[in-house]
């Protein structure tokens, strides 16, 4: 099934595309140096807006292209090119944040809600009135977000990947991961809730 | 907040949110969800967080609109060209 999601990004590799990918396999340099002009812009934006630094930003692209180019075998068209180094390039993005700011895996565990036997919730959070703008307006608070996201183990982030920023279906999410769809909602809702309560003090500082 | 008839838990709740944020819940359970959240203001802060939560993800790490001011630097593209043939 063919589906266009968010900005185009979830979209099987054309004709065009498949014959690129080909002559790639092959060893074609004027294919690899035509998929590099091709995304290497958008690809530094996204390092970019992650990493905050020019020099870096520019050593995350290299490496994601280099994991591509290393694993193109492994890319199956199922998904567009962009779609499949849209997630490399997040991944070495956020691993190498996590890596400069000496930050660790969060156990999944410790941040999920705690409910009373009863049911309710043992800690209520409290109204906040903070919009996605007002927190990303402040550089430091749209870090702490970043670092918050670097910190989820990968099973889930690659989840929240898929779901929320690729907009893949949940049958095409469990399918991608070979998990089932039971499985691809639980990763999705402790994901989300891990990364949630990660970002509270985000949330109280931006009111 | 406590169960009462006809009610869902916190917990419960929590169960049925990736659902209802897909438009996927079943008119009944749909009625019975919002009803839960008109009389839970815990449950009402928890869902605003849990949308804040998906809105920061999808701005942080989706595709830019526009591509970064400056050009490329013919360098980088040909460092990675060469990094590629190395690790070929």
């Amino acid at each position: 099934m063919i589906r266009i999601g968010h900005k185009g990004l979830n979209v099987q590799a054309d004709d065009s595309e498949q014959t690129l990918l080909e002559q790639l396999r092959s060893g074609s340099e004027s294919a690899a140096e035509q998929i590099v002009r091709e995304h290497i812009s958008w690809m530094r934006g996204l390092a970019l807006r992650i990493v905050s630094d020019g020099d870096t930003a520019d050593d995350v692209v290299q490496d994601a292209f280099i994991n591509a180019f290393r694993h193109i075998d492994k890319f199956k068209g199922n998904a567009s090119l962009k779609t499949w180094l849209h997630r490399i390039v997040v991944n070495t993005a956020l691993m190498r944040l996590r890596k400069t700011k000496r930050l660790k895996e969060q156990s999944i565990d410790d941040l999920q809600t705690e409910y009373a036997p009863q049911g309710h919730r043992l800690n209520p959070p409290t109204s906040l009135s903070a919009t996605p703008g007002e927190i990303l307006e402040q550089a430091d608070l749209r870090a702490s977000v970043l670092m918050a996201i670097s910190q989820l183990p990968e099973a889930y982030r690659i989840v929240l990947q898929l779901r929320d920023i690729e907009e893949l279906s949940t049958s095409e999410v469990a399918s991608a991961l070979q998990i089932s769809e039971a499985n691809v909602k639980v990763r999705l809702h402790r994901g989300r809730t891990a990364l949630k309560t990660l970002l509270e003090p985000v949330f109280k500082d931006g009111l | 907040m406590r169960r009462m008839p006809g009610m869902i838990t916190c917990q419960e709740l929590d169960a049925f949110i990736c659902d209802y944020l897909d438009g996927s819940l079943p008119p009944r359970q749909l009625k019975i969800f919002e009803r839960h959240l008109k009389l839970c203001e815990a449950c009402r802060a928890y869902l605003h967080g849990y949308r804040l939560t998906i809105a920061l993800e999808k701005r942080l790490l989706a595709t830019p609109e526009a591509p970064p001011p400056a050009d490329v630097p013919e360098d980088l593209i040909k460092a990675i060209l060469a990094a590629r043939l190395v690790n070929l």
